[in-house]
């Protein structure tokens, strides 16, 4: 045995605890991690050059692969750059429904982190709860995209469409009787308004739920607390954002520091860590959560009180109104335009970034006046924090890793592009 | 905002206020700017936020002009402007590149952006490596690397990071056809995975179309 001190060991890419396709070289010495080196790209689709070939509005729906559990936050950088580049304003209306969403999507996010994190760390049941809830907010993305996951609901403008005044219900079927499709139904009698009122509010005592389960739990605390601690300029110093650099201990959120849509008129808190390590990280995003429900509620309040329009009204960048476009010339010729071609942008560059669920997700899009993306660049919040894999692991055991690509919160979609 | 071109002054090529604020400065200067603009008490740039390369070579370029009217019509726009395929003998189609580094910095402190860019020479594709100033940029640069092939200076590790092991060629440049150059299959009767040359014919869509108003 004396002779083998230090061996290599290969941890994925089929390994579930890899969170996708995350491909580990671990020099290992006996159970303690030497230095891993993480080889990334197998799920590697060259969305940025893909983008470069297709008119802007054919490029949303790539956007939401990317990062696959918080779809909509990253067609929000998306839209939001281009709007940038024309210096297009959009209706108010449109705003907070892509704030309502945004935040729906963080709570989606996280629930998704919460329960594969706590599977990998030996606390099953909590992935369970987790997908209960996470149904009902899929629910709340079929109503007004069509789809549960890859959405495509934001477009340049606004967003695609208006909210829905009913919310599909569950039907009489060969495996449920009237009784148990009544008791699913029980909230879905109103408007998706409705719906996600009084999901937000049985949501804080799930939340309630999760905690007890977790945040007293000594086995829970035993694999997370002072498991990868990074100090705060490290995080800097490393590229964190989001969750990660505020666990940290850096107060920094996109949504406070530079409120895009209409954040700067909302009311909810930046919750921050003070050791840097799993556990605060945990201990972040559930209380993000909880903010993220405020937030939800405070967009669900304003937008039940308006009737503004969905998505701008300019026919050179939206689709005009479709029973117009049957009688009227002009939006005829604006649909086929929009639908063949697409529309130009003025030449221009920008860099635009929403605080997607892991960190600053950031779009730099340079435009030569065409009507396909010049380049574009997807700053993905994952990348940076999974190039500090290697320091972060440095001395930790091998079940430390598990817990440590969990904290990372990491996704294959967005890291490989 | 002024101190930064009061600190950069004879540093820079250009200034531009855009959506934030645009310095480009040349490949000898980089380095110097980059550590003044992260160590200095009023900006404190300390966050390196993004590093990406830039393929500049078909820039304005679009894929439907004509001169005067055609007999072709629809015809025109089909093929698409990066076609040209890698010839492995020489490498000289992919030769045609025009590249540019761009870092975004973040000050966390003082909650303000910069963007510097940094254009290649047409000869030398090297560029000082920023991994000793900002210990982010080390996976950026592997990738502007492995995708643009810049060549960092100072990296101590540049190894591919996204493409497939034994990859060849950079595919991000504008002449990389989209459609690459080689497709894999499982080939049953060799019993492994073999490597040819791709057979999907490369065609565009939607014409890349430059309007003017």
């Amino acid at each position: 045995m004396s002779d083998y001190k230090n061996f290599t060991m290969n941890f994925g890419p089929q390994h579930p605890a890899a969170h996708g396709v995350l491909r580990l070289i671990l020099e290992m010495d006996g159970e303690v991690i030497r230095s891993a080196d993480p080889h990334i790209g197998l799920l590697h689709r060259a969305t940025e050059k893909l983008a470069e070939s297709k008119p802007y509005n054919q490029n949303i729906g790539y956007m939401d692969r990317l990062d696959y559990v918080s779809m909509m936050c990253n067609e929000h950088a998306y839209v939001l750059a281009i709007e940038d580049i024309m210096k297009l304003d959009i209706p108010e209306r449109s705003k907070y429904i892509r704030v309502m969403f945004d935040e729906i999507t963080r709570i989606l996010n996280h629930l998704l982190w919460l329960g594969a994190h706590a599977l990998d760390i030996g606390a099953m049941s909590v992935f369970l709860y987790a997908f209960r809830e996470r149904e009902d907010l899929m629910d709340c993305y079929e109503a007004v995209s069509g789809t549960r996951m890859h959405a495509t609901y934001y477009r340049p403008g606004g967003v695609a469409k208006d909210l829905p005044n009913i919310m599909p219900k569950y039907m009489l079927n060969k495996n449920q009787n009237l009784d148990q499709v009544e008791k699913l139904n029980y909230n879905r009698e109103g408007s998706l308004l409705d719906f996600i009122d009084s999901f937000i509010d049985r949501f804080p005592k799930n939340v309630d739920e999760y905690e007890n389960l977790l945040t007293d739990n000594r086995i829970w605390k035993q694999r997370t607390v002072g498991i990868g601690v990074v100090s705060p300029d490290r995080a800097i110093d490393l590229g964190f954002t989001g969750p990660m650099l505020r666990g940290s201990g850096v107060e920094w959120d996109l949504r406070k520091k530079e409120p895009y849509e209409i954040y700067k008129n909302l009311e909810f808190d930046i919750p921050i860590g003070t050791e840097g390590d799993s556990y605060d990280r945990y201990l972040v995003r559930m209380q993000e959560m909880r903010e993220s429900a405020k937030i939800i509620k405070q967009c669900c309040d304003w937008l039940k009180n308006d009737n503004g329009d969905f998505i701008s009204s300019n026919n050179k960048i939206a689709p005009p109104d479709r029973d117009d476009m049957k009688e009227n010339m002009e939006s005829l010729i604006h649909h086929f335009k929009l639908f063949s071609e697409g529309y130009c942008l003025p030449v221009g560059e920008t860099y635009k970034c929403v605080e997607a669920p892991k960190g600053e997700f950031g779009i730099y899009m340079i435009s030569d006046g065409a009507n396909k993306p010049y380049r574009l660049k997807i700053r993905a919040p994952g990348f940076p924090h999974l190039a500090s894999l290697d320091e972060m692991v440095k001395g930790h055991m091998l079940s430390d890793v598990v817990t440590i690509i969990g904290t990372q919160d990491i996704v294959f979609g967005e890291i490989d592009r | 905002m002024n101190k930064i071109r009061e600190l950069l002054e004879g540093h820079i090529i250009d200034y531009i206020e855009s959506d934030m604020t645009t310095v480009t400065v040349d490949k000898s200067k980089l380095k110097k700017v980059l550590s003044l603009l992260k160590d200095d008490i009023d900006l404190k740039f300390t966050q390196l936020i993004d590093l990406c390369a830039v393929d500049y070579v078909e820039y304005g370029d679009s894929e439907w002009q004509t001169k005067e009217a055609t007999s072709t019509g629809y015809n025109r726009g089909i093929r698409p402007s990066s076609h040209s395929r890698i010839d492995f003998s020489n490498e000289t189609n992919e030769d045609e590149y025009d590249l540019c580094v761009t870092y975004h910095l973040l000050s966390i402190t003082h909650n303000q952006r910069i963007r510097v860019k940094c254009f290649l020479d047409d000869d030398s594709l090297i560029i000082p490596s920023v991994t000793d100033l900002f210990a982010s940029a080390d996976w950026y640069e592997r990738e502007a690397y492995d995708l643009f092939g810049v060549l960092f200076e100072g990296h101590n590790d540049l190894r591919r990071i996204l493409t497939d092991y034994g990859f060849i060629g950079h595919p991000f440049r504008k002449k990389f056809p989209l459609v690459g150059n080689t497709q894999v299959r499982y080939d049953p009767e060799q019993r492994r995975v073999v490597n040819e040359p791709v057979d999907i014919e490369p065609r565009t869509l939607v014409p890349k179309v430059i309007r003017k108003k």
